[in-house]
């Protein structure tokens, strides 16, 4: 026997086949596109967070050198309205359009629409654009807002209400009733600015009656589907391309009025046009993350059994409703705050509330962070009240391993988990055992030292179509991949993922050359073109991918290799059982001597004049893959900080992370998520934070004021991982996308907080900067004096 | 009003009349079409337009294109020779320092410049050399376990600790 051991690519660290293009210059971002005879759109917003808009004046910038077109907001009527895709009960929608006619209701709301030859006279032209606006009074503040006499952004309304979302099980009257203990934390989960490198862009061609729009988008399917039923075109003649795309993370999950204006703008000038975002502008229009305030409740008994938690939220939607946003501090906030605990009582309440600021929608996590925060920082401070270790706490209120598929109190199923060892596994990384004698050695030097751990569970696998309608999610959360096998065995596969830095085509390959028995790189991955996918894809977001994209990929696979099977059996006159495909050939089991190369099955296919009977010419398939359930990944982040007692800066000293996504397709990329992912969530905890003025001004409007880390704020991460499958999809994959950003910011909060515990602190609202720190530094040092 | 400039751009002479108000990243990316030096900022910050001018590592977008008549200027374009990576570029794709890839071009540049004068740099040095830089995706941790690897790679067998530098710093 001489066959070769049969090699298995999932799992293998393989070099991803997105790098070499991306480090030549030869991959083509959206503002890379330039075509013949382009013209240039620029806005004009709103300079006032909430104005009347009384009328606008374009004469003098239609005189301007270079001017194509001005549109102001009943001009862009014409592109319909920006969608909003989850509706919760009892929802007050907002009206949103693509430019604001009536009245402007946060700072960087378009009124105008310009467009001239170039960049340049397009800026100036929108200068020349005079708008005369009444300014109105402003609240930026989401509980102010509630309050009777606050200005309402949307009058139909008569309210600045949103929703009202509840999350009850169990009974919490009882809990708090047989409470021995109980906590409550006032915790500010602050707003962020996703800051993806590769700022927005759009370019759009209309030609002989089809639309191309090229988009900095996660999303190309949808603002295909938007831009076809919005802008009046048959979906045949919309062409939506994703092109090479930097980083999402949640703010290219839109369809933008940018998308919809470039698109009609195209159609109606009969000129191709370009809209590219700068950073400054960036900050104002493209959506901003997480804004909320929580009030949070444990109920327990002093061996820290947790008897119940009380939640209570008011979510920051911002100015109106983007695309997911009612989803976001609901589905996936909500039912996931007990965690990895056992839980028998749990009853939350969230507000969602319009104000004057950037309309807030999913970013990195999107929702679990903050539901992580909210009950690892409440889980601290139950096991300082009670003098208990808090990894000892977590250990004593995880959910066991035999309880899985386990119900939670908050109505959802996950499908499984281990959470100890995980936990164990981090500790051990981090030294947990030994560090009051570093706390003491930095006590010595005149610094704080403290260790924090979050254990976190978050909701992946987005999502199974049923539930998605259940929960007010307005389309199916299936994906979508087709393989192609061409007659000369070159292998494609097509996928409605849209990756944005995520290496799909290295993931995908790997999982389509297994089931095919050849190697990754004989298979191409292609992604983010609407005429080249099949015909809908959901796109890439929520950490869905693999677990529901990659899914599709092997469904299809293995649809191929049956009928790679079928083929073979038929030509080497065997049965279906015996034939085996690996290694580019398709042979009898004990007889590989005797094979067929992978591309003569697939030439017999096409040549089609010898097939077992009845069987159909061809060597392609496409699949719609479902999902029967969410998939709920876990782990346990652990860091240790040093606060400088002089200057209250705070430093990383060491993260360890033990995380589980289930089967790891590559654990290369999989690393390379949780470093990314870790890093954002270090951000929240230590720099990152959008403030406004009391008059909605963004006072932290580029990167000079919000404080994106550098590579000098930022440690070496040291990594482990369990593997629990899951038996929600074929492979046991889970996703990981989001982990590192939902387990890291309790983590490094709860350590600076354990620092600074010798001295009393109990609370810092992030980011914990310097100047906080040592505030609470010295009123902690006065107050003892 | 305009400036005629001459430039060698990745080893091609090339003469233009540029704006006296044209920067160099717009140079570069609209008159030569080389789109490999991204803009990711309007405000100096983020370090994906970095190029190298004179073999400095130099963000193109804080110098005007009148300004670099007769400077050599390399960008990401130009970093592999012949077909053959760059160290540094091999190293990016063998540690997985790049996901979007937005940022990786000026974040090489940097370290193409930083290693020419610090062959044997510690961890802390690197982190320090590229915090102009901005990365959202990887955390930057395997940017420095990257570069780490490029420099043991360029400076060949007659390596030196990374200890002595150290000592050396």
């Amino acid at each position: 026997m001489t066959a070769t051991a049969p090699t298995s690519y999932i799992g293998a660290r393989v070099p991803r086949k997105e790098d070499p293009r991306l480090m030549t210059g030869d991959a083509i971002f959206t503002d890379d596109v330039t075509l013949p005879g382009m013209v240039y759109l620029t806005l004009v917003r709103s300079p006032h967070a909430h104005a009347r808009i009384r009328g606008v004046d374009s004469t003098a910038a239609r005189k301007e050198p270079g001017i194509v077109a001005v549109l102001t907001g009943k001009d862009a009527e014409a592109t319909g309205v920006l969608p909003v895709f989850i509706t919760v009960p009892g929802m007050n929608g907002s009206k949103h359009m693509p430019l604001a006619a009536d009245k402007a209701r946060y700072v960087g709301d378009a009124v105008a629409a310009v467009v001239a030859e170039t960049r340049e006279a397009a800026r100036r032209a929108a200068e020349a654009v005079t708008v005369d606006y009444e300014p109105l009074p402003v609240v930026v503040d989401a509980a102010k807002a509630l309050l009777p006499d606050a200005p309402i952004l949307h009058e139909e309304l008569g309210t600045n209400l949103v929703f009202t979302y509840p999350v009850k099980g169990g009974d919490i009257e009882k809990a708090f009733r047989d409470a021995e203990v109980t906590v409550r934390l006032h915790l500010v989960n602050q707003r962020l600015i996703p800051n993806a490198m590769e700022p927005r862009a759009v370019v759009a061609r209309f030609d002989a009656g089809e639309l191309t729009l090229w988009s900095t988008t996660q999303i190309p399917h949808f603002v295909q589907l938007i831009s076809s039923l919005n802008l009046g075109l048959s979906q045949n003649k919309v062409r939506v391309i994703a092109p090479e795309v930097g980083g999402g993370f949640g703010s290219k999950l839109q369809v933008y009025a940018e998308e919809l204006l470039v698109g009609h703008l195209a159609k109606t000038l009969g000129r191709p046009v370009k809209w590219t975002e700068e950073r400054r502008e960036g900050y104002l229009a493209t959506i901003h993350g997480r804004d909320l305030v929580e009030d949070v409740e444990l109920a327990a008994k002093r061996d820290g059994t947790v008897l119940g938690a009380r939640i209570r939220t008011v979510a920051n939607m911002g100015a109106y409703l983007q695309a997911f946003a009612p989803g976001i501090p609901t589905i996936l906030h909500a039912f996931i705050i007990p965690g990895p605990y056992r839980i028998p009582a749990f009853d939350c309440e969230v507000r969602g509330v319009y104000t004057n600021t950037t309309p807030v929608d999913a970013y990195r996590g999107a929702g679990r962070p903050e539901s992580t925060y909210a009950i690892e920082r409440a889980m601290d401070r139950l096991a300082d009240e009670i003098g208990l270790d808090p990894a000892v706490l977590r250990r004593r209120n995880f959910i066991p391993p035999e309880a899985f598929p386990f119900n939670t109190i908050s109505g959802i199923t996950y499908d499984s988990g281990n959470y100890a060892p995980a936990l164990d596994r981090a500790l051990a990384m981090a030294d947990y055992q030994t560090f009051e004698k570093r706390r003491a050695e930095a006590r010595a030097r005149g610094n704080y030292r403290g260790i924090g751990i979050s254990s976190y569970v978050e909701i992946c696998g987005l999502a199974p179509s049923k539930a998605n309608s259940a929960l007010g999610v307005g389309w199916g959360g299936y994906e979508s991949a087709r393989i192609r096998v061409h007659p000369t065995g070159a292998v494609q596969v097509f996928t409605g993922t849209s990756p944005h830095g995520q290496g799909h085509e290295t993931s995908w390959s790997q999982i389509a050359a297994d089931a095919l028995g050849i190697s990754p790189n004989d298979v191409e991955v292609r992604h983010g073109d609407t005429f080249e996918s099949p015909g809908m894809g959901v796109g890439t977001f929520g950490s869905r991918s693999l677990a529901v994209g990659g899914i599709a990929v092997h469904k299809a696979a293995e649809r191929i290799r049956e009928k790679v099977v079928q083929i073979g059996a038929h030509l080497l006159e065997a049965a279906p059982a015996d034939v085996v495909v690996e290694g580019g050939k398709v042979f009898v089991k004990g007889v590989p001597e005797k094979a067929k190369a992978f591309g003569e099955i697939s030439m017999a296919a096409y040549l089609a004049n010898n097939l077992p009977d009845g069987m159909e010419p061809g060597l392609e398939a496409t699949v719609y893959y479902d999902p029967p359930n969410f998939t709920f990944p876990f782990g346990t982040h652990v860091a240790e900080v040093e606060v400088d007692g002089e200057t209250g800066a705070v430093q990383i000293v060491r993260y360890s992370a033990c995380d589980d996504c289930g089967r790891q397709i590559n654990p290369m990329i999989v690393e390379g998520q949780l470093h990314g992912g870790i890093a954002q969530g270090i951000g929240q905890a230590l720099y990152e934070g959008a403030v406004y003025d009391e008059n909605g001004q963004l006072l932290s409007g580029s990167m000079m004021e919000y404080h994106v880390p550098t590579a000098d704020d930022i440690p070496q991460f040291q990594l482990d991982h369990t593997v629990t499958l899951t038996n929600s999809n074929a492979l046991g994959v889970k996703g990981i996308g989001e982990a590192g950003t939902i387990g890291s910011t309790p983590a490094v909060v709860n350590a600076v907080l354990d620092a600074l515990s010798p001295l009393g602190v109990k609370e810092i609202d992030m980011p914990l900067t310097p100047e906080k720190v040592w505030n609470a530094i010295a009123q902690a040092r006065e107050a003892r004096r | 009003m305009t400036h005629a400039i001459t430039l060698t751009v990745n080893g091609t002479k090339h003469t233009r009349d540029v704006e006296a108000t044209q920067l160099l990243v717009g140079f570069l990316r609209e008159t030569l079409r080389l789109t490999g030096t991204h803009v990711g900022c309007d405000t100096s910050q983020c370090g994906a337009c970095t190029v190298l001018l004179d073999g400095h590592a130099t963000k193109s977008c804080t110098v005007l294109a009148a300004q670099v008549d007769g400077a050599e200027i390399v960008t990401v374009e130009g970093l592999a020779k012949k077909g053959a990576f760059h160290p540094i570029q091999r190293a990016f794709q063998e540690h997985h320092a790049l996901q979007c890839g937005f940022c990786t071009p000026g974040v090489m540049l940097t370290a193409v410049d930083f290693l020419r004068s610090n062959p044997a740099p510690t961890d802390s040095a690197i982190r320090h050399a590229i915090e102009g830089n901005l990365c959202r995706c990887t955390g930057y941790h395997n940017i420095v376990n990257a570069i780490r690897a490029a420099a043991t790679e360029m400076r060949g067998a007659s390596a030196q600790p990374s200890v002595a530098a150290e000592v050396r710093r």
